[in-house]
């Protein structure tokens, strides 16, 4: 995309037409899709038993969701908002993460310390990997050549050799690490740890901490602030990281780390995803039931879409 | 925290943490695969005194077996699949004692072989016992399982930590509700085992910290043993009845650590009123409906392993084991020297599904903790109460802080 649009866009705040908010909500069921013009519901669509993790398939036209408590996943025809396909996942997938070639999902099976290895077109469960005790968060390279596994209860990042499905390293983190995301030219790895409160910066080539961002909102204790959600915008040089029963996203130097600002959002906010142009962020707030519209430009919230029951996950379609 | 089976199979057990190999091996928080050094065997004895079962009032429920041991056989599990990255190896040595002697035999024998921290599930008296047996010298006991007020304050020993809630923690959770429902006046029936009184005794103190009028404050005398007879329901409806006539309160807070009449109370009162203490509203370390902070997971892990649900019992026997892995994880060492001075540093970081980090309080050797709120079916909500605030840790309002504390050893 040329710079001078994706600055037009950026000042303009105003997502591309067409676009839609898929939301999965964990506690009805459903999957939510907003209009991303209007900000106005037009389908809710019933899915399997507690969906939480999504993603969009790599054409954009489907969407994989993570029905956990039905065991499987299922595929999501966004033309005809229909479930199309079932796939295996090994049992209690939480989420998972796409490699980059759209060909393979990597799931983090909650209950039984794997992530299980799908490849989408035969359907099949090709590995599980054995990682530590409530695997959660899913990161990919760039190249596709890494995979980042959080374990929960075992707190360690595990870096996993995409090729030969080995853990070539563990990285210890605070505690009850969630998600990992990498940078876009797959230098680091940031991970949020929930009871721990912070992020830390993983280099992804020596595996070392090289920085743990902390957080202090006034009036909330810090016991409230529990990392979860990250988005990175390397383009502004930002990061969001959502901060769980804290309702704030806080808003982090992507070079000194330094944290800029706090956005107040809806209660619990979990997941973060930027519109397709960037202009826009959207939180899912699981206590409040609602979706916060962050104006990237602005850094500031701009309204709340009420969706299903305790939403979890956001992303944004062509 | 008030397991239903407090007489039965009172299960007196103490793990014990023992590296072989004497040598402190540094743990470096990364790893490469290779080379892969040899594991550290870390064992982690497990004895129990048993005692024989009382027959429940119930019949629904039937008591859980191997409570207390079945949480530390998870948490061992979990140790393990952590330690596998670290390579460490955990494992449960488990030994059952039938009479106190027994088990304090075995605890000398296990400090004779070198070990310095034990976790223990035992009665006060046994644990004092053994806390202040020449082998425990320089020891750190966990006690996963009492919850009694006297071992955080006139009774208390540096060389031991609680995992549970104390019976101050508990009221207070209670306390703390009902004074944010405005349910200000309350009904206070207590039994008349003394772990009904101390537990009476707690609330009183709960009641006037958060300005509740306890209004009357009545025992519980009438044998409740004709209810499961036919036409028994008359009899106990009747009692309830005429013993809560011509009080006029807002809810009954009954102390009945037994299960010998906390069932009865709830429907046979005169006026509708709800009931809250041991049973009905019951304040705990763990509750069955509880699903928040990935609670979930650990419920679906306990329950897949042991093919019943976790009691308060078990998850404090659970966090005792986990507590001693997090020390061995973050403290870089396998040194039972180093996980003990870890386990009451500053540094010290426990995740047990509340959603907030776990310490312990350096006066008393609690372990501070949010307390759940829950029926049989619900969670209703989780103390401290949003408002109660602290100068230095909201979790602090629950039990005896620092300035109050009458541990002073």
């Amino acid at each position: 995309m040329p710079y001078v649009i994706l600055l037009l866009a950026l000042f303009l705040a105003f997502p591309a037409a067409a676009e839609r908010l898929l939301v999965s909500n964990e506690k009805d069921n459903t999957i939510t899709v907003v209009d991303a013009a209007t900000l106005a519901v037009t389908h809710t669509v019933p899915v399997g038993a507690r969906p939480r993790g999504i993603a969009l398939s790599k054409d954009g036209g489907s969407l994989y969701i993570c029905t956990s408590d039905a065991d499987h996943i299922e595929v999501l025809d966004l033309a005809s908002m229909k479930v199309s396909r079932i796939l295996p996942s090994g049992p209690d997938p939480e989420l998972f993460v796409l490699s980059p070639d759209g060909t393979t999902l990597y799931i983090a099976n909650e209950n039984d310390n794997m992530v299980s290895v799908l490849d989408i077109a035969s359907g099949r469960v090709t590995t599980e990997i054995a990682v530590g005790v409530e695997p959660e968060g899913l990161g990919v390279s760039p190249d596709g050549r890494i995979l980042v596994n959080t374990s929960e209860t075992t707190s360690m990042a595990h870096f996993i050799d995409t090729a030969t499905h080995e853990v070539i390293a563990n990285v210890l983190v605070d505690s009850r690490p969630r998600r990992a995301v990498f940078t876009p030219y797959g230098k680091q790895v940031w991970v949020s740890s929930e009871v721990g409160g912070t992020v830390s910066i993983v280099d992804a080539e020596t595996h070392e901490v090289i920085h743990k961002i902390r957080f202090a909102v006034p009036g909330i204790p810090a016991e409230g602030i529990q990392p979860v959600g990250i988005a990175l915008l390397p383009e502004r040089n930002l990061a969001f990281v959502a901060l769980g029963p804290a309702n704030r996203v806080a808003v982090v130097d992507m070079k000194t780390f330094e944290v800029q600002k706090y956005l107040l959002v809806g209660q619990r906010v979990w997941n973060l995803a930027f519109s397709l142009d960037k202009s826009r962020l959207y939180t899912t707030n699981g206590v409040s039931n609602d979706m916060s519209v962050i104006d990237v430009a602005a850094l500031k919230v701009i309204k709340s879409v009420p969706v299903g029951a305790l939403p979890w996950g956001v992303v944004v379609a062509p | 925290m008030f397991g239903r089976w407090r007489e039965a199979a009172f299960a007196a057990a103490l793990f014990v943490l023992s590296p072989f190999g004497a040598a402190a091996q540094a743990q470096t928080p990364t790893q490469a695969q290779t080379p892969t050094p040899a594991p550290t065997d870390i064992v982690v004895p497990y004895l129990a005194l048993t005692r024989p079962s009382s027959v429940p009032e119930s019949a629904l429920d039937r008591p859980p077996e191997n409570e207390g041991l079945l949480g530390a056989r998870v948490a061992v599990a979990d140790n393990q699949t952590t330690g596998r990255f670290l390579h460490q190896s955990w494992r449960l040595d488990e030994h059952l004692a039938n009479d106190e002697a027994a088990l304090v035999q075995a605890f000398e024998d296990a400090a004779g072989q070198g070990h310095r921290l034990f976790v223990v599930d035992a009665p006060p008296s046994v644990l004092l016992k053994l806390a202040d047996l020449p082998e425990a010298k320089g020891a750190v006991i966990l006690d996963a399982t009492s919850t009694a007020d006297a071992l955080r304050g006139k009774d208390c020993r540096r060389n031991v930590l609680h995992l549970l809630p104390s019976d101050a923690m508990w009221a207070d959770a209670l306390m703390q509700f009902l004074a944010v429902k405005r349910w200000r006046d309350l009904l206070l029936v207590s039994g008349p085992a003394d772990e009904d009184r101390q537990l009476a005794d707690a609330l009183r103190r709960s009641a006037r910290k958060f300005q509740l009028r306890i209004v009357a404050d009545k025992p519980w005398t009438y044998n409740p043993g004709s209810r499961r007879s036919d036409t028994g329901h008359y009899a106990i409806g009747a009692e309830v009845a005429r013993f809560t006539q011509g009080v006029a309160y807002d809810v009954l807070v009954v102390a009945d650590t037994r299960d010998d009449f906390g069932d009865d109370i709830a429907y046979r009162t005169t006026d509708p009123r709800p009931v809250a203490g041991t049973h009905g509203l019951v304040p705990g370390a763990w509750a069955k409906p509880f699903e928040q902070w990935g609670g979930t997971q650990l419920q679906t892990r306990f329950f897949k392993a042991t093919g019943r649900w976790m009691t308060s019992r078990d998850y404090g026997a659970w966090m005792a084991v986990r507590a001693i892995g997090e020390a061995a994880t973050r403290g870089g060492s396998t040194d039972t020297g180093k996980i003990a001075e870890y386990l009451r540093g500053p540094k010290f970081e426990l995740a047990a599904y509340k959603g907030v980090p776990l310490s312990f309080r350096s006066w008393d050797g609690q372990l501070r903790q949010p307390v759940l709120l829950a029926d049989d079916r619900s969670l209703v909500s989780v103390s401290p109460q949003p408002g109660y605030l602290h100068q230095f840790s909201e979790l602090d309002t629950l039990g005896t802080d620092q300035p109050e504390t009458t541990c002073h050893t």
